[in-house]
């Protein structure tokens, strides 16, 4: 590999290029703007909203584009685990509600009307957090086992318990808003400001989200279990031989993904002060869409932590892009879809050998 | 030998739906020994060692290992016990890098033995290196997997059976995608395997190479052991006869085909847009049975598939009966009068689970249709019988499903589809690949007898005694050109190596 050592990679790298043919000179450029054809349609887009309404990219917009990241980011990280088993999880979305709902009545203020629990007030936070956590593992666990023992489809597997997920919280909070909130949780904790950039704060959870969004790339990129996932993804097969516990990892990337989970509804509920019958309803196809902006392929075996993380911040920047342009929450959602869309296109043809 | 047995398998039992797969088989392995386990597809040889290394689990019998009994549920207890296998279809993590590949299971921590749960990609790196520097092997450990050839993959899948320090491994079908200077480099690697007293089970179906590299053949048939015998005293024929359990005469059928003088098809300096193959020119006579021949990546493929129009043409002409065609499409082929055989049937060739009748009509629905609309049902099983008939397939019905089917009445399935459509040029890749013995003959046979009807085959294959067997002229392909051509009548299988050789 250190043959040019003396030059440098780029300088190598321009001499290959200079000794291609012109054909292959040509395939060479399509192909390297091809393969990062979302971020520079994205960065298009960036300088055209910009272009139209100079106040897009100020510092508060920014801060704000950055914090909604981070709120947004351990769900798709969770997500992104199952999408590299070659699988999904459609039930992400409402173990986040389920979850927020769950952290919400046992972090409720005290003698206050409509109190959800009668007299059981504020409970340790970080006995709630755990709970919280504990109960999306918990429905990760039934998605992981019934995919990994019953070669059950996840796409079937996560939509019934996505469906049961609801039932669940349906039935026990009979879709009653859970509000006032207790201040240990949510601004003396969650939503405590850490510091200011102007007149916007960063609050507690973006430095959270940093922690989990570490903690996550350790678990990726530096453990048995992170490799194994990879490899499964990549292989089943290969790994099953290799003596690699199949089964083991498919249930711990579920289970590990539904803590995300119930870590997002714990923070959501703080964060919008708030457990509602629609938190969470379509966060898992925000967080689905940004894995694969960002990379995380459906094709399994493949993704990044950075790449996921990008994506959620993409996704984010196009979504206050159109709020700044004015466009309506309708419109919305048909360039969230034709984003997605054009995202897996341009993700298949890497994949796809030409003949 | 006195010494003690590195592994006994004693009265192995296997039974699968419908099919008992191994029925009382015996096999010993003694210590730094070469023992080739023989026998057609569906022999169990392949079954025998998954029972072996805890992917099946066996009905009955025992296995001894240094006359331990042991039985493995799970291929991580048989890695742990020093049982390692290469296997048959390449189990690769492609996206993954060739390091991750081979520590796989078993992936290196900082601080062995520590609580700490953290990887050391050093640690892994560095073994990698001291694993290929010590079979010699020229690969970067941080390679992804997906962007080398097939016969490295193979070689780091091997290097990785031998980093897991086994006493016995197993390599299963070995060489099927290696070069020929590569299986010598493997069998430099086996043969210091077997000093350092290691058992090698070796499954292949190539005599020469069983030959040259075994101690000790033994031969299965219908999931039954047939002979063990040392490989000394042992030849070729006497190994097909216990593999087929029948006299085998003739590996090849008499050829009483004509070939006629006028070219049916011309190919005119034919180069591929993605892939290696370039400026290639031949003439096809009718009636004619042209064989390519070549290594492993030498292009023969692509030649077919670029005259087929399944891959993309960058230069070159075809003239069919001195008139210019162009198969842009296997569809436009198609209707030029073109048939292809993929090389892959499993992959390419059938629909695995549908029904034989179903295969056999997928590639000329057109015309069996009942009026304008609808297809006919009774012209379909009418076609499908009379194809069973012809080509005298094996299957219990036509609604059987194709998957259930030997190799070689797949194959045959597949032929039929074909003729269907009633083209007058064959293109056969590796048609008789993973097909058994005695099945092949009636390949072969099959061959000779379309010649004989006039139509015309390019017949790709890696083995080049069938094709010194049964073509009438052999072009032979090198580094995606055409380096030259033979005589079959007169050339050996070494003209053909050097010509394969030309520009590789």
């Amino acid at each position: 590999m250190n043959t040019n050592s003396n030059k440098g990679r780029f300088a190598t790298r321009i001499d290959e290029f200079k000794a291609l043919s012109q054909r292959d000179k040509k395939r060479y450029v399509s192909n390297w703007f091809l393969d990062r054809a979302m971020i520079i349609i994205i960065i298009l887009l960036v300088i055209y909203i910009q272009a139209q309404r100079p106040t897009f990219l100020q510092p508060a917009s920014i801060i704000n584009i950055l914090t909604l990241t981070a709120a947004r980011l351990p769900i798709a990280l969770g997500v992104a685990g199952c999408i590299i088993l070659a699988g999904t999880d459609l039930s992400a979305g409402r173990i986040v509600g389920l979850t927020a709902f769950s952290s919400a009545i046992f972090l409720q203020k005290t003698g206050i009307m409509g109190k959800f629990l009668e007299g059981v007030g504020p409970q340790p936070v970080f006995l709630i957090v755990i709970m919280a956590m504990g109960i999306g593992a918990l429905i990760g666990l039934v998605n992981g086992f019934c995919v990994a023992k019953f070669k059950v489809h996840p796409f079937i597997v996560t939509l019934s318990t996505q469906m049961i997920t609801y039932g669940i919280y349906l039935t026990v909070s009979n879709a009653k808003q859970v509000s006032s909130l207790d201040p240990s949780y949510t601004t003396s904790f969650v939503t405590s400001p850490l510091f200011k950039v102007g007149m916007t704060s960063v609050n507690t959870y973006v430095l959270l989200a940093i922690i989990v969004t570490g903690a996550m790339w350790v678990v990726w990129n530096k453990t048995r279990f992170g490799k194994n996932m990879f490899a499964v993804g990549s292989n089943e097969e290969a790994a099953r031989v290799s003596g690699v516990n199949v089964t083991l990892t498919i249930v711990s990337v579920f289970t590990l993904a539904g803590a995300c989970y119930g870590y997002t509804g714990f923070i959501e509920a703080a964060r919008l002060g708030a457990s509602t019958g629609t938190l969470g309803l379509n966060y898992e196809a925000d967080a689905i869409a940004a894995c694969v902006i960002g990379g995380v392929s459906f094709v399994g075996g493949i993704g990044k932590i950075s790449g996921v993380v990008l994506g959620v911040f993409l996704m984010q920047l196009i979504i206050n892009g159109m709020t700044f342009m004015g466009i309506s929450g309708n419109t919305t959602y048909i360039i969230k879809g034709a984003v997605i869309l054009v995202a897996c296109i341009i993700d298949m043809r890497k994949y796809l050998t030409k003949k | 030998m006195a010494e003690k047995a590195l592994l006994r398998m004693e009265h192995i039992s296997k039974s699968f739906p419908g099919v008992k797969a191994l029925d009382d088989v015996n096999f010993t392995l003694k210590p730094g020994t070469v023992h080739a386990l023989m026998g057609e597809n569906g022999a169990g040889k392949s079954t025998l060692m998954k029972c072996l290394f805890g992917i099946y689990s066996k009905d009955e019998g025992q296995i001894y290992l240094e006359d331990k009994p042991v039985d493995f549920k799970t291929p991580r207890e048989a890695l742990d016990n020093g049982v390692a296998m290469v296997h048959q279809e390449l189990n690769q993590a492609l996206k993954r890098n060739v390091m991750d590949n081979i520590w796989l299971g078993r992936y290196k921590l900082m601080r062995a033995g520590k609580n700490l749960p953290f990887l050391s990609e050093k640690k892994m790196y560095d073994a990698t290196m001291d694993v290929f520097k010590k079979l010699g092997l020229n690969i970067d450990p941080k390679r992804e997997m997906a962007s080398m050839p097939v016969s490295q993959r193979q070689m780091v899948e091997i290097a990785k059976a031998v980093s897991y320090d086994a006493r016995i491994i197993v390599l299963d079908e070995p060489t099927s995608s290696l070069t020929e200077v590569e299986v010598e480099h493997l069998f430099k690697i086996i043969n210091m395997l077997r000093d350092r007293g290691c058992g090698i089970i070796y499954i292949s179906h190539k005599m020469e190479e069983i030959l040259r590299i075994s101690d000790e053949v033994t031969v299965m048939r219908d999931g039954k052991w047939v002979a063990t015998r040392s490989a000394k005293d042992i030849t070729i024929d006497e190994i097909i006869k216990l593999m087929v359990g029948r006299e085998l005469t003739n590996r090849f059928p008499p050829k009483n085909h004509v070939v006629s003088n006028e070219a049916i098809l011309k190919v005119d300096n034919l180069s591929a847009m993605y892939s290696g193959l370039k400026d290639v020119s031949f003439e096809l006579k009718k009636g004619e049975i042209l064989g390519v021949a070549g290594l492993d990546g030498s292009g023969r493929t692509e030649l077919l598939e670029n005259i087929f129009g399944a891959a993309t043409r960058k230069d070159g002409k075809l003239y069919k009966n001195g008139k210019e065609i162009f198969n842009k499409t296997p569809k436009e082929s198609v209707k030029n009068g073109f048939a292809m055989v993929t090389e892959e049937r499993r992959a390419t060739g059938i629909f695995n689970i549908l029904t034989v009748k179903e295969n056999t009509v997928i590639s000329s629905l057109k015309s069996l249709k009942a009026g304008k609309v609808f297809l006919s049902d009774r012209k379909m099983r009418a076609v499908t019988k009379t194809n069973i008939e012809k080509l005298s397939i094996k299957t219990p019905s036509q609604e059987t499903r194709i998957r259930s089917l030997s190799g070689g009445n797949q194959q045959k399935v597949i032929f039929g589809r074909w003729m269907l459509t009633n083209p007058d040029i064959f293109l056969l890749d590796e048609p008789t690949r993973g097909i058994d013995v005695g099945a092949k003959y009636e390949i072969y046979q099959l061959i000779i007898d379309m010649a004989k009807e006039g139509d015309s085959i390019i017949m790709v294959s890696s083995e080049m005694p069938e094709l010194l067997g049964i073509c009438d002229r052999i072009l032979v392909m090198s580094g995606g050109r055409l380096a030259g051509e033979v005589n079959p009548q007169t050339a050996s299988q070494e003209d053909i190596m050097k010509l394969a050789a030309k520009y590789a």
